[in-house]
């Protein structure tokens, strides 16, 4: 990928205007313009060998080996024969092509797939089914509905009047509303007509090839006549044609110039904090080796002065080489030996483990949604261990926290509660399954999908009270839905915000049906009789009113005004006469609102015939005023509606996700803050945030930041830090700054007592968000418990999940389900993705995917704190392991004249890491558990010490390698002591070196397998199998390589023959091997022991009761849900955008039910009814902030591989 | 029924192993495991210490340095190697039976076999017996490779050419010089003289050296090295594989001969003895000993304390440690407070 855009952005350079003439191939071939073909496989057969290896080599750790091998072919140095280094490398680099190559084989796949698209294109006059490839620039090409774009068009006509198509741009930029794009007229009268088509020869000059979605400038010249272009007639590729029978376009950008692709390709490449360590560990390592290699090098200049100088009988020096050029080509020889201190197999099977731990993800039944048929999904497998380490939680709340379902739950009509079910003891009973439902039979057009549980209001409307029929009447009168009846009595409604769906449903459901309406007229079929009302105003929704009201009349000829909304804005307005109705709804309100329920407040008057005229009058003359027309229609509005009749109130269930509330609690009970990032208003926010037990009644303080200026913002933040910490310094106490070479500085983690929530908006958001105010932003935000910003952008999501990145060393984890949320995916340390949703976008940009919400508790603290256990057990060990081995090389250099001899056998240093060793430790890193999953959950605070990084940091892998250097002492020592001018029990030799090497690497082997039983605690059979198996497998080895018969094969190869029968028959070799082992050991378990006497950790407690318990603890407890004390009201609950009235009464909405351009480019959200399919996220669509940070989601290869692509970047 | 199969087609399986449910043992390092364990542990150590410590004390071990440092040494004159063929005696008397079959090592100081060349710079295939490489010695072997640059060594080598050459010979003091018996049969390990080393089928040995030179330190070549047991000459010698079996350590003994004969088969009797050394090899220039040991050897090989005393200390430790944890542990009584 990296290739080839460098290789375009090279040619391109010097396109400074794109030219191009429409049916003209030959022309436009002329200026060699990238085809539609795009590309985002890095190899074919012959390249894949050398540019992999390339690719490979750039890797520090290959390129290390790569220097070794070369050091060891010059004889000078070389200690080790070749294949020391050769075989595990060629193991590495194999398996590593083995897997760009499957990689690679995919993304030839999803390039074929995509390239294989077939569209029509308009050829030598006809039309003719091509692939995508195949597609040049200037050609003319037909779209039909349902199509994605094939490339960046100009639109040149449409199936639609007024040349309009609608697109959806979801792909692109993740909104999922749809667009409106219009032809030039000059080309839009071509319509259909092939001919016409064929013979338009138009030349457009437009900007080279870039990046910005939201900005196109051009000319077209057709007939001598210039037409100015803009991004309104330009159709990008990604997009998706909607609504739209077929429109035709002209190819302009083709494959790797259109604006998609060149959004490609930045997504970071994401490494774990783990990684981070390693680096800098290794670093240290190289610095550490260095250092060895120097000592032993001087060793050696001063042996050979002292020593080697007088041995020169015996051991004469090879020309030119004298002490100090020795000690020159020592240092080389012991940087050879010593390598092992970073092993190649290190990476390998840091890689195996992830991957590994990924398919458990993948493989977890308990993290499986049935209903969806989706499992967890871990799409990326090298981050596995930071999911044990997160702090912080960005969620967003739509489709994440929430089902994004409205059910019509409750209501309350005339002072009466109806939705709760009451046993024959008047006890309120829990709603379960089971709960028998309403029976609808009595009505046809009755949506089945909808489910009440309280037999009373059926009743009530069965028995005509007019206030019931009242309530549904307005209910299905009084909204902005629109009706769909493909078939007879088969009703589909088009709500804008689910919660209206929901309402319009109940309302037909009881019998009070909306079935069509006309700008002019609404149709509802009233306990089975059609009514048709005659609509006269619609006084439409805003942020301000909170309230929507239709006036209408009746068949009878009674003038009516609806009115729905807030409660707070229609109590104001009420007649006195309902004072006594208001507060037993208010007491209802009150009750609805605890339960975390969204309510609105309905009310009606009658109209005076002739009052009403004169008021329509002012209204048509205010609604076509120049000037002030707001104002004065606002005025208007508030003239009529007043001295309402006061009808009830309706409840509507945001329903959240199953066991969102207990997750929080779960995930709040491991210190890890959630915080909610949300499009939605701030009562909708919030109103989640307390049926989610994010917010509750008995916080200490919940501050709300609304503030509209900057100034405000700081002092609303301020006064909330203040009140949390008096006395809170203005700065913040930064972090002494450790890693290397880092500016930023790290903000402390302050502590506070009490509980605080915090709860900002959008525009305040943007203040908090700016260079000034950030870290005071930051402070307040990270004392509160929960924090809650509404209302945010796309791209504010993104800016507060990087401002905690950058001031606090924390993990951080983001969650969301919709195209809005893949920037703040993207920047997260770990991003997850909602799947089995309507849009993929959240989860093609995620790095895990789960159903639900609820399996991000199973993420983090089973698998996450299990895969950063493992790994961090693994990377103590592996370093213990190697340490020890190499260091040994390091004691005997002082009793073999610093020479680099190595202590052991050349086979066994090869075989030491990829075969005696790897599989025990890699079973440990795959099986290992201190507590399964149960008890994980019972007690979350198991996953703190991953935030604190306390598994593996720098004094773990100082105390590792004390650890190293004491058993490297015991392992050369106790052997040199034991062997040293000893005989075998027959006299014959046993302190010669072959021996000697045997003996310390059988004593190395049995060590680090007794080490590898004390570290693992989760013995399975295989672990069992691995470790004996590779005990097994060293000594068949070892006695294979030293027999007769390999001996006879390769007499230089296998020097060692007869060592191992005539050693490791002797007595005191066992005895030896068996006290250096336990005295390697012992001391651990002694330290081990004392320390959980005197400091146990949080796992030793729940490990020991885990042993007490013996058996699995009971089903753990779910915290029953508080149910909160009702203080207060929930707000307006409706998310409307504003002005979707205006439609309503349009005729051309009427046209096309589903969309409707209003005035000039205002885009409306779309949503075709309360299925799981809108959002009622209600960040502005027309802002343009979001589109600074464009989101290339095409469902194809790009995002897949784009990880890995960026490795050269 | 495909119906439902088709909704759970994504259902991962159900086996103890993805679903991480392996039934397994889980070990803990809880008092009662661990504080038995070191006392058993250490009344072990402490047993096979008394064993060994006591069967290494049995074992005698007589050590004579015959290098000529001091003027009063008989081997002093040698020491200067200026004398071709220099011979020197040792003299010395047992005052009680030397038991057991008696072993004769001479050993060495200060002298680094150990070295990375020496180990490096033999050719394997020559000594295999593979006569294609007595003319084309390998490159490791240089600089004992070639003489004039021409001329091929067999055996080649850092390591062949530093042989060790003194020779003993081993008198009783009766009135006469009685030898005593010395054999050399069998003083390399088995696997070395049948397999590892090989002479070629050439016969006479001789032939197979045609056209070869001996190493530059050898006072004789490789088929003359034992000229009355032709299965000891050549590169299957005793002695010859005994230096080539090169030790790991500085100071290190290298087994001679084995003292046989019939008067001797129990053990040397007291009296004086003379050891005549044809004193050839230099160490004095690398401040290098030469010692010559008579050792009888037990179930664990030859005498050495360490073991004995490291098990002693180690078990003894155990046993201290076992109660400081056990005082620890009923001091704080993890984990019942928490």
């Amino acid at each position: 990928m990296s290739f080839f855009t460098m290789d375009f952005a090279k040619k391109k350079e010097r396109e400074m205007e794109r030219k191009l003439r429409a049916n003209d191939r030959e022309y436009n071939l002329s200026f060699k313009y990238a085809t539609n073909a795009i590309k985002t496989s890095k190899y074919n057969v012959f390249t894949f060998l050398p540019l992999n290896l390339f690719e490979q080599f750039q890797r520090i750790a290959n390129a290390y080996f790569l220097i070794l091998l070369l050091l060891q072919l010059i004889p000078a140095i070389s200690s080790l024969s070749w294949f020391t280094t050769v075989v595990p490398l060629v193991l590495v680099l194999f398996m590593t092509a083995a897997k760009d190559a499957t990689d690679d084989i995919n993304r030839h796949k999803s390039d074929n797939h995509v390239n294989n698209r077939k569209v029509n294109v308009l050829i030598n006059g006809q039309l003719r089914c091509e692939k995508w490839m195949n597609v040049r620039v200037g050609d003319v090409i037909q779209l039909e509905n349902n199509q994605f774009v094939t490339a960046d068009l100009l639109l040149l006509s449409s199936s639609e009047p007024l040349n309009l198509v609608y697109i959806e741009t979801a792909e692109l930029d993740g909104e999922t509303n749809l667009k409106v794009k219009q032809a030039l007229t000059v080309t839009g009268d071509m319509g259909d007509n092939i001919h016409k088509l064929a013979a338009f020869t138009g030349e457009v000059r437009c900007e080279p090839p870039n990046n910005r979605l939201d900005r196109f400038t051009g000319t077209l010249i057709n007939g001598g006549q210039k037409y100015s272009l803009d991004n309104n007639r330009i159709l990008l590729r990604g997009c998706t044609l909607r609504n739209t029978e077929w429109c035709f376009g002209l190819v302009l950008f083709g494959g790797p110039e259109t604006k998609l692709m060149k959004n490609c390709g930045k997504t970071t490449f994401k490494r774990t904090s783990v990684d981070r360590l390693m680096n800098v560990l290794v670093l240290c390592i190289f610095g550490f080796l260095a250092v060895m290699c120097t000592i032993l090098a001087i060793g050696n200049r001063i042996w050979e002065q002292r020593w080697g100088s007088d041995f020169m009988v015996f051991l004469p020096r090879e020309d030119g080489v004298n002490a100090s050029f020795s000690a020159f080509l020592t240092f080389w020889s012991y940087i050879i030996i010593l390598n092992t201190v970073v092993p190649i197999s290190l990476y390998v099977s840091m890689e195996v483990i992830r991957l590994g731990n990924s398919f458990y993800i993948d493989w977890d039944r308990n993290m499986y949604h049935a209903c969806s048929d989706t499992p967890a999904e871990a799409r990326t497998t090298t981050l596995n261990e930071e999911l044990g380490q997160i702090k912080y939680v960005f969620s967003d709340k739509t489709g994440t926290l929430t089902q994004n379902i409205m059910t019509f739950n409750k209501c309350s009509i005339n002072g009466k509660s109806y939705g709760d079910v009451i046993d024959c003891n008047g006890q309120r009973l829990e709603i379960t399954e089971n709960t028998e439902t309403v029976d609808w039979s009595f009505n046809p057009l009755a949506d089945q999908r909808f489910s009440f549980h309280d037999h009373s209001l059926v009743e009530a409307v069965k028995l005509e009270s007019p206030q019931v029929h009242n309530f549904f009447r307005l209910l299905s009168l009084c909204h902005t839905v629109m009706a769909e009846e493909k078939k007879k009595d088969e009703l589909l409604y088009q709500a804008q915000s689910p919660d209206e769906g929901a309402l319009v449903t109940a309302a037909r459901n009881f019998g009070f049906v909306f079935r069509s309406r006309t700008p002019e007229s609404v149709t509802i079929v009233e306990m089975g009789e059609q009514r048709s009302y005659d609509l006269l105003a619609l006084l439409d929704f805003s942020n301000v009113r909170k309230r929507m009201s239709v006036i209408v009349r009746s068949p009878e000829g009674k003038l009516c005004l609806f009115c729905k909304g807030a409660d707070t804005m229609i109590y104001e307005r009420l007649h006195r006469s309902c004072s006594k109705l208001m507060d037993v709804t208010t007491e209802h309100l009150n009750e609805y609102a605890g339960e975390g329920l969204r309510t609105l407040a309905l009310a009606f008057k009658d109209l005076d015939e002739e009052y009403f005229k004169g008021w329509q009058q002012r209204h048509h003359v205010a609604s076509t005023a120049l000037e002030d027309r707001e104002e004065k229609l606002d005025l208007l509005y508030e003239e009529i509606e007043k001295d309402l009749m006061l009808l009830g109130a309706t409840a509507i269930e945001d329903k959240l996700q199953d066991g969102v509330p207990q997750t929080i609690e779960q995930l709040s009970q491991a210190d890890i803050k959630i915080w909610v990032l949300t499009g939605d208003k701030q009562e909708t926010a919030e109103n989640i945030g307390y049926s989610c037990n994010m917010l509750r009644e008995e916080m200490d303080d919940i501050f709300i930041v609304s503030a509209n200026n900057p100034d405000d913002v700081k002092q609303e933040l301020r006064n909330a830090l203040n009140t949390m910490k008096p006395g809170a310094g203005e700065e913040a106490t930064f972090m002494p700054v450790s890693s290397l070479g880092s500016k930023i500085k790290e903000v402390k983690d302050e502590e506070v007592a009490g509980e605080y929530g915090l709860v900002i908006n959008g525009h305040s958001l943007a203040y908090a968000l700016d260079h000034s105010t950030e870290m005071l932003f930051l402070r307040a935000a990270c004392l509160c418990k929960t924090v809650i910003c509404c209302r945010v952008t796309p791209l504010q999501k993104a800016q507060v999940v990087e401002l905690v990145k950058k001031y606090k060393q924390a993990v951080t984890l983001a969650i969301g389900d919709g195209a809005n949320d893949v920037s703040m995916i993207k920047a997260a340390h770990i991003g997850v993705g909602i799947s089995g949703q309507e849009g993929m976008q959240a989860v093609l940009s995620s790095d895990y995917s789960v159903a639900q919400f609820r399996y991000l508790e199973r993420l983090l603290l089973v698998h996450g704190r299990w895969s950063y256990l493992r790994m961090c057990k693994f990377l103590r060990y592996f370093f213990y392991k190697n340490f020890t081995f190499t260091f040994v090389h390091f004691w005997f250099a002082f009793f073999c004249g610093f020479s680099a001899q190595t202590v052991y056998d050349e086979w066994f240093i090869t075989l030491y890491n990829l075969v005696y060793t790897a599989l025990p430790v890699l079973g440990m890193s795959l099986f290992d558990q201190d507590v399964n999953d149960t008890w994980s959950f019972q007690y979350p605070k198991l996953y703190v010490p991953g935030q604190l990084n306390q598994y593996f940091s720098k004094t773990a892998f100082f105390k590792c390698a004390l650890h190293s250097v004491y058993s490297s002492v015991v392992l050369f020592f106790i052997p040199y002591a034991a062997m040293n001018d000893t005989v075998r029990s027959d006299g014959k030799d046993i302190a010669d070196y072959q021996s000697f090497a045997l003996l310390t690497q059988t004593c190395l082997v049995f060590t680090v397998c007794i080490q590898l039983g004390l570290e693992m605690s989760y013995w399975t059979a295989v672990n069992q199998l691995f470790v004996w198996g590779s005990l097994t497998m060293y000594f068949a080895v070892t006695f294979a390589m030293y027999s007769n018969g390999m001996y006879l094969t390769a007499p230089a190869s296998f020097p060692f023959i007869g060592t191992a029968r005539n050693s490791l028959n002797q007595p005191n070799v066992w005895l030896t091997i068996l006290l250096t082992s336990i005295l390697c050991v012992l001391p651990v378990v002694a330290y081990r022991f004392l320390l959980i006497q005197l400091r146990p950790t949080i796992n030793d407690k729940v490990m020991f009761m885990v042993r007490q318990a013996k058996a699995t603890p009971a089903p753990r407890t779910r915290r029953a849900q508080v149910r909160r004390s009702s203080t207060r009201r929930s707000g307006y609950a409706f998310s409307h955008a504003q002005g979707y009235g205006d439609l309503v009464t349009s005729n051309r909405f009427l046209r096309r039910p589903a969309i409707v351009p209003t005035s000039g480019f205002s885009l409306l959200g779309r949503t075709t009814g309360f299925s799981p399919m809108g959002r009622s996220a209600g960040y502005s669509p027309t802002g343009s902030a979001q589109n600074n940070r464009p989101q290339h989601v095409e469902a194809t290869s790009l995002q897949m591989f784009s990880t890995e692509l960026d490795h050269s970047f | 029924m495909p119906k439902k199969e088709l909704e759970t087609a994504n259902r991962p399986d159900n086996t103890a192993f993805t679903q991480q449910r392996l039934p397994a043992w889980q070990p803990m390092l809880s008092a009662g495991i661990v504080i038995p364990g070191f006392v058993l542990i250490g009344l072990a150590f402490i047993g096979i210490g008394v064993a060994l410590f006591i069967t290494s004390r049995n074992i005698t071990v007589l050590e004579m340095d015959y290098t000529g440092v001091e003027t009063s040494s008989d081997c002093f004159k040698c020491s200067a190697g200026t004398i071709p063929n220099c011979l020197c005696n040792l003299y010395f008397t047992l005052n009680d039976t030397f038991p057991g079959q008696v072993y004769f090592y001479y050993g060495l100081t200060n002298y680094f076999q150990s070295h990375r060349k020496f180990g490096v710079s033999v050719d394997a295939y020559q000594l295999s017996g593979d006569t294609y490489y007595f003319t084309n010695p390998l490159n490791v072997c240089a600089p004992y490779q070639f003489v004039n640059g021409s001329i091929p060594i067999v055996p080649c080598g850092l390591s062949a050419n530093s042989m060790f050459n003194d020779t003993f010979k081993l008198y009783q003091l009766v009135n006469v010089s009685k030898p005593v018996p010395l054999d050399g049969r069998g003083i390399a390990w088995w696997s070395d003289y049948n397999v590892k080393y090989r002479n070629p089928t050439t016969t006479p040995l001789k032939n197979a050296f045609n056209g070869t030179i001996k190493p530059p330190c050898w006072p004789k070549p490789a088929y003359e090295l034992d000229l009355t047991d032709p299965s000891n000459n050549g590169l299957v010698n005793q002695d010859f594989l005994v230096w080539m079996r090169r030790a790991a350590l500085p100071n290190f003994r290298k087994l001679y001969r084995r003292i046989t004969g019939p008067d001797y088969a129990s053990g040397l009797p007291p009296g004086n003895y003379t050891i005549e050394i044809a004193y050839n090899y230099p160490t004095m220039i690398f401040n290098g000993r030469k010692k010559v040991v008579l050792s009888n050897v037990s179930w664990m090989g030859g005498k050495n304390d360490f073991l004995g005393v490291a098990y002693l200390v180690v078990g003894s430790l155990c046993v201290v440690m076992s109660i400081v944890m056990l005082i620890v542990y009923a001091t704080f009584k993890f984990p019942e407070d928490g």
